[in-house]
Order: structure tokens, then sequence, then C-alpha cells
């Protein structure tokens, strides 16, 4: 292997043009981007193009959509991203900074792989695998193959997964053999550049039996003005025993339109935690299908927005139990100020034979003004018996006498302000016990009140 | 008449104020200069926790007439947190739980906002003091990472709001039932924490029920309040009386003095 080192020249697939014109995505595919990917992979992505075309654009009479700003959806704006130039690359570059100390790392931007931090080569010995997806599709046909998308997107988005599908051209592919466990985290970076430019940001990770592994992924812009897209997919395959902590902080620029489509397949004792912090976008719409395949599996769903000004955060859910005691707990919260807007639809689906589930599912709402607005549509659908669920949504406002305690120390209504919200959303993100992961958070959403304070 | 001049005392002068309708402080005037620890005791109900948060500036009570001064300047009209700035701090007779907030966390910020703007705390500083007044109070230093009062027993609670004291320095000191919900041995540790904060630069004013926190807090004063109006003021030894009779004389007090206001 010729990849112990970070290196740039791999970046340039043999093929990919030095030049292209920037088409709208909505004209469909580009040649030019596709052209370093295999044949097989290039035909079912004509084929997810054709399926992209002949679905409906979403309509808020479709449950999926209640409460969405459809509207939001143009897509015709978008074109495909360019070649970043040398210079470009260099600022990107610059600009990419996470955690202290990682397993591994990639950093993309436009979909152009920029850098990658190779995992050591222990890991690398005992067979972890962390590559370009585009090199994995190639390498490790038959593990791509089987798991590549292999969840449909049940919650709404069928349409933007087959549109993903089509224009996908790289991302992240990670593999732990069985019984390792990768300590530090597996840090990616997805950056938006050109203007109009979209991503089609992909990440599998299959956790083979009994290993455990973090991948902490950030979605950021480059340009704080420039319009862009986002289309992303990532797939989590939890193996027997297998622990997975998936963490993804979406810091889009305030002019992006987001998609995120998230499954994850837990198999028997196993156990996936995965936060989503989404403080960017205009419109950002998460999607999360959780499914508890094998006999006492966990997965913990967590996330917390923040949102301002006009930022609409769209969250769908299912937590499907597909086997006896299992269990799932979600917990999502949201702060909302001025005329910011977030909808959360769950549901927790327990399967005829999976009794013996314990299914959690909480969302609280923080309402910071009067115009932002909550919507909550929690649902159930218990097929078992010996079934222990729980939901609730709650929005409420920062409490009065909490306020009062904090001023009364001398601490400045709006410092005060910041550190109850914090404080709420903090129950959530503590619950990754990942002290330098945390930490990052923490540092992401009060960038964001300072965001704020500086308007 | 020897008198404290305005420059060193928090005083109070007629204050009434009202909830709703009702008016719970009912023309009440105290003096507490800089160097003196008084003591207001009286039954529940009779305003005492009112008259605190008055002080602090909680904004649901209406202060419809008196005056507030604090070294001679009126702080009826300051935010709650320009008081606390200002070197007003109130102990909690109920501290809220703030979730998701370290203590260090927070007394961070506390501290913070008291420094000139551009100055930042210099945490290997703010820690070394924090352990310090945690030792004094006999608090875990695991505390500083849990969140503020939550899951707190009672005696925790009242331990947290005088480390908050020891931290912050205040210029006057108010102290709402510091005693209740602590058994002995934590009534000891935060009467020490209290009697070490006493000197010549700060104002302190305890409210209890009970007289048995003034057995470890010597106060200089000891008023009565009742139904809103301080009906008595004495030395030490006025708290043992209370001890022994009850606040019923007083009580009657009250309903005698509150005839001619009606007439
Ligand atoms: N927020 C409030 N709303 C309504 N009534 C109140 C409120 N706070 C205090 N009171 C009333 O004011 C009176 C005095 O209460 P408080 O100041 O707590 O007395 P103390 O501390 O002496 O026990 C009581 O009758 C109490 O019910
Ligand atoms: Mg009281």
């Amino acid at each position: 292997m010729t990849n112990h080192t970070a290196v740039l020249d791999e970046v340039m697939e043999p093929g990919t043009p030095q030049e292209y014109s920037e088409p709208a995505i909505l004209s469909g595919p580009s040649e030019a981007r596709a052209a370093g990917l295999p044949a097989w992979f290039r035909e079912q992505q004509s084929a997810a193009w054709a399926k992209f075309e002949s679905l409906p654009f979403p309509n808020r009479k479709d449950q999926p959509w209640r409460f969405s700003n459809v509207n939001a959806l143009d897509l015709s704006p978008f074109v495909h991203s360019t070649r970043l130039s040398e210079k470009e690359r260099e600022e990107i570059l610059d600009l990419s900074t996470g955690l202290k100390e990682v397993a591994g790392r990639l950093i993309f931007a436009d979909d152009q792989l920029l850098r990658r931090d190779p995992l050591p080569e222990k890991l690398l010995k005992s067979g972890v695998i962390l590559k370009p997806l585009e090199r994995a599709i190639i390498e490790h046909e038959d593990l791509f193959r089987r798991h590549f998308m292999a969840q449909p997107a049940a919650l709404g988005s069928a349409k933007f997964a087959a549109l993903h599908e089509a224009f996908v051209t790289s991302g992240t592919f990670v593999y732990v053999p069985r019984g390792v466990e990768v300590e530090l985290p597996i840090e990616i970076f997805h950056w938006l550049h050109g203007e109009n430019a979209s991503v089609f940001p992909h990440t599998l990770l299959i956790a083979d039996e009994l290993s455990k592994v973090t991948v902490l992924e950030h979605f950021r812009s480059a340009h704080p003005n420039r319009a862009g897209f986002a289309c992303g997919v990532n797939d989590l395959v939890v193996g027997r025993g297998a622990k997975v902590n998936y963490i993804c902080a979406q810091n889009w620029n305030e002019k992006t339109l987001a998609i995120q489509i998230n499954a994850t397949t837990a198999a028997r004792e196993s156990s996936a935690l995965s936060l989503n912090v989404h403080l960017g976008g205009n419109y950002s719409r998460f999607e999360s299908l959780s499914r508890l395949i094998g006999e006492g599996a966990r997965s913990d769903l967590l996330a917390v927005s923040v949102a301002h000004g006009a930022q609409e955060f769209d969250a769908r859910t299912l937590q499907d139990h597909a086997s006896p005691h299992t269990t799932s707990d979600l917990l999502y919260k949201n702060a909302l100020t001025d005329s910011a807007k977030s909808t959360f639809g769950g549901l927790i689906r327990v399967e005829p034979h999976a009794h013996f589930t314990d299914a959690y599912q909480t969302v609280r709402n923080l309402l910071l003004s009067d115009d932002a607005e909550a919507n909550s549509m929690p649902g159930l659908e218990i097929l078992a018996d010996n079934v222990k669920c729980s939901h609730g949504a709650t929005s409420g406002q920062l409490s009065e006498d909490e306020m009062f305690y904090l001023l009364s120390r001398g601490i400045p209504a709006a410092i005060a302000k910041q550190l109850l919200v914090a404080g709420f959303l903090n129950e959530v993100v503590d619950r990754l016990s990942h002290p330098a992961i945390t930490d990052l958070i923490h540092g992401l959403i009060e960038a964001k009140f300072q965001l704020r304070s500086r308007e | 008449m020897f008198c404290v001049p305005q420059m060193s005392q928090l005083s109070i002068t007629n204050l009434r104020v009202s909830i709703g309708e009702q008016e719970i402080i009912r023309g009440l005037s105290l003096a507490i200069p800089k160097g003196e620890v008084h003591a207001i005791m009286g039954p529940n109900g009779s305003g005492k926790s009112t008259l605190a948060k008055v002080l602090a500036g909680h904004p649901d009570y209406k202060v419809t007439s008196g005056e507030i001064l604090m070294d001679g300047e009126n702080i009826m009209e300051l935010a709650p947190d320009e008081r606390a700035r200002k070197g007003l701090f109130l102990a909690f007779q109920y501290p809220s739980e703030i979730p998701g907030v370290t203590i260090a966390n927070f007394l961070r910020a506390a501290v913070q906002a008291r420094m000139p703007e551009g100055e930042e705390l210099e945490a290997t500083d703010y820690y070394a003091r924090l352990y310090e007044k945690m030792d004094l109070l006999e608090m875990d230093r695991s505390f500083t990472s849990r969140s503020v009062n939550e899951g707190f027993s009672g005696g925790e609670k009242k331990r947290n709001e005088i480390l908050q004291l020891a931290m912050l320095e205040p210029k006057y000191a108010v102290l709402d039932e510091t005693d209740s919900g602590l058994d002995i041995d934590a009534l000891k540790v935060v009467a020490h924490g209290v009697n070490v904060m006493r000197g010549p630069g700060r104002g302190i004013l305890v409210i209890t029920h009970y007289q048995r926190l003034l057995d470890y807090i010597i106060p200089d004063h000891v008023h009565v309040m009742v139904q809103g109006r301080i009906v008595r003021s004495g030395g030490k030894e006025l708290a043992l009386e209370l001890e022994e009779k009850g606040y019923e004389s007083y009580e009657e007090v009250k309903t005698t003095a509150r005839e001619p206001a009606l007439a």
C-alpha cells in the first residue's frame, strides 16, 4: 500500500478533466464528474437519475412533508461543481480545523478530495479501511455493493436519495473488521465552495462484529454568502456486538439548502449512537432511520439544533424495532429564535415479534421569541406485546426563575440567556461521552451565538 | 445622633411592595452598615423572602413606594445583574436548578462579568480560587462539573450559595434561610463560610426563621419582621427571647399597629 502519508496526487483520478463548465444539476448527470467511476456504478447512477425524474416533487399534503416549506426545495439554481484551484484548496485546508487527535482524516470540498491523513500502520495492518468512496467502489466492490444505500429512503426523501445516488462521486468508506477497536475518532470534512455549488456527501460505515469506532463529520461552507446545495447520505452498518458513535456537525452557511438522509442498522447486541448537530442551512432537512434488527440491539438518536433568522430545520425519524429486547432512545432538542422554525415528525414502530422492546422519543423545543415556531408530530405503532414505549414533545420558554438566578449573580442578560440555552442543549450533547468532541460541539454552538450577537 | 454615612450602608426606607393586589411589604425601613451583621427573624409568610428578592431586583414584585440605596446610590431602577455587579448578593432560600450549566462555567461567567471590558479571566487563577473556597466549605471538587443545583440535596444547595458568596465577594450579602435544610454539621460549615466573609468592607443581612443559625453567626443587631414590617429591633439577645416566647406577642402588636392605619 502506498497510502501511508498525506497525499494529494490520488485526488486526480485518471480521466478527470482539468476543467468543465458548470451545468445545472437539473440538466442531468455530469459525464465529466463521473468519469473515474466503474461502468456498473455509472449504470446504477443513470437508473437513479431516471428514478429522480419520475418521482413526484414533495408536497405539503403528504404526511412526510407536513409543515415543511417545500418551496425551499427549488433546485434550479444549483450547478455541478467545478475543479478547485490549487490556491482554493490550500485556503480550505487551512480552514479545516477540528479535532487535535484523530485516527484518520479526509477533507473534501465541492466533492473533491483535498487531503487524506491515512490511518496509522497498526490499524491498517489489522484491516481497518478508510478510503475515498470512489476507490472503495473499485477496491472493495463486494462490501460496497452489499451495503451501499441498502435501506430505501422511507421518510419522504426517496426523490432526493435518488438524486444523491445519481450524482455521488466521492465520500468516505470506513470498514472496521471483527474485534478491532479504533480508539481515536475518524474525522471527515465536507466543504461547499463554489457559487451555487452542489455536493453529494456520502459516508458508508461498516463496523463488523465486536468492533468499535467513532466518526465525526463536519459540513461547512468556505464562504458565508454563497448559495449551495448539499444532498448527503450516510449509512451506518453496525455488526453484532459492535459499538458505533457517529457525530455530524452540520454548519453550512445560511444560504444552503441541505438534505441529509441517514440509515442505521443495528445487529444483535450492538449499540449505535448518533449525534446530529444542526446549526447551518436556510432549510435543513434530516431524515434518520434506525433499524434494530438483532436481539439486544440499542440505538441512541440524538440531535440538537440552534435556529435563528428564518432558518428552518425539518427532522423526520423512524425507530424501527424488528427484533425482541431492543432499545431505542431518541432525544431531540431545538432552540429557536427570531422567526425560525423546526418540525419534527417521528415514529416508533415495534414490529409484531419485537417483544420486550424499550423505545423512547423525547422532543423539546425552546422558543426564545414570539415568532419562532415548532411543530412536533410524535407517533407510535406498536404491534408487539410487553413493550415499554414513551413519547413526548414539549415546547416552552426560558424559565424566568433560572434567568433571575443567573442575573442575580451579575451575569448580563445576553450571556445568561446563552448559558441557559447551551445548558438546555448540553443534556443532549453530554450524552456522548467523548470530551474532545463534546468540547468541539460546545464551541460550535457558542460560535453560533456569537455570530448572532454580532448581527 | 450617631449616623452611619449613607456612603457605606445598604439602606431601605419606607419600602412598600405588592404582588398582584396583595401588599406584602408594608412600610419597612432598615439600614445595614458595612462591617455589621444584621438578622431578620420572623414567622413564615411575613415577607422575608419577598424583601430579599426585591433587594435583588426580582421582576415579579411591584415596589409601590420607598427607596433602596446602596452606598448612597439609588438602585431601584437598576436591573438585577447591575445590582449584583455593584456588589449586592442574595443567597436564595430556594436556589434554582440550572440543568446543563456546570458550577464551574456558571461561576466563571459571574466572575468574568465583574472584570473590566476586554480582560479575560485566567483559568488557572480562577480554578485555584474556586478550589480554595470549595475546600473552605468542605465541598468535593467534583461539584465543579455538576450542573448548578441539579439533583443537589437541600444542604448541598445551601453550600453552593455560600460558595458563590465567597467567590463573588459582594459588599452586601442577604442570606435567606441559609440554615434551612442543614444538619448540624453542615450548619457549622456554612456558618464558618459566612463568618470568614465578615469584615469591615461588608454588610450582611441574615434572614432566618429559627434562632439556631444565630448561635453560629452572631449578629450585631436583630430585627423582628411580622406582616411586612419591622416590629422590633434589638441586640443579639433578642433572638434568644424570640426563641423562648415565639412571635405571638408581636402578631398582636401588628394588629394594634394596623388599626390606626385603617382609621
Ligand atoms: N410570587 C408570589 N406570588 C404570590 N404570592 C406571593 C409570592 N411571593 C410571596 N407571596 C406571598 O407573600 C407573602 C410573604 O411570602 P414570603 O416573602 O415568602 O414570606 P417569608 O419568606 O417570610 O416566609 C406570603 O403570603 C406569600 O404567599
Ligand atoms: Mg422565606
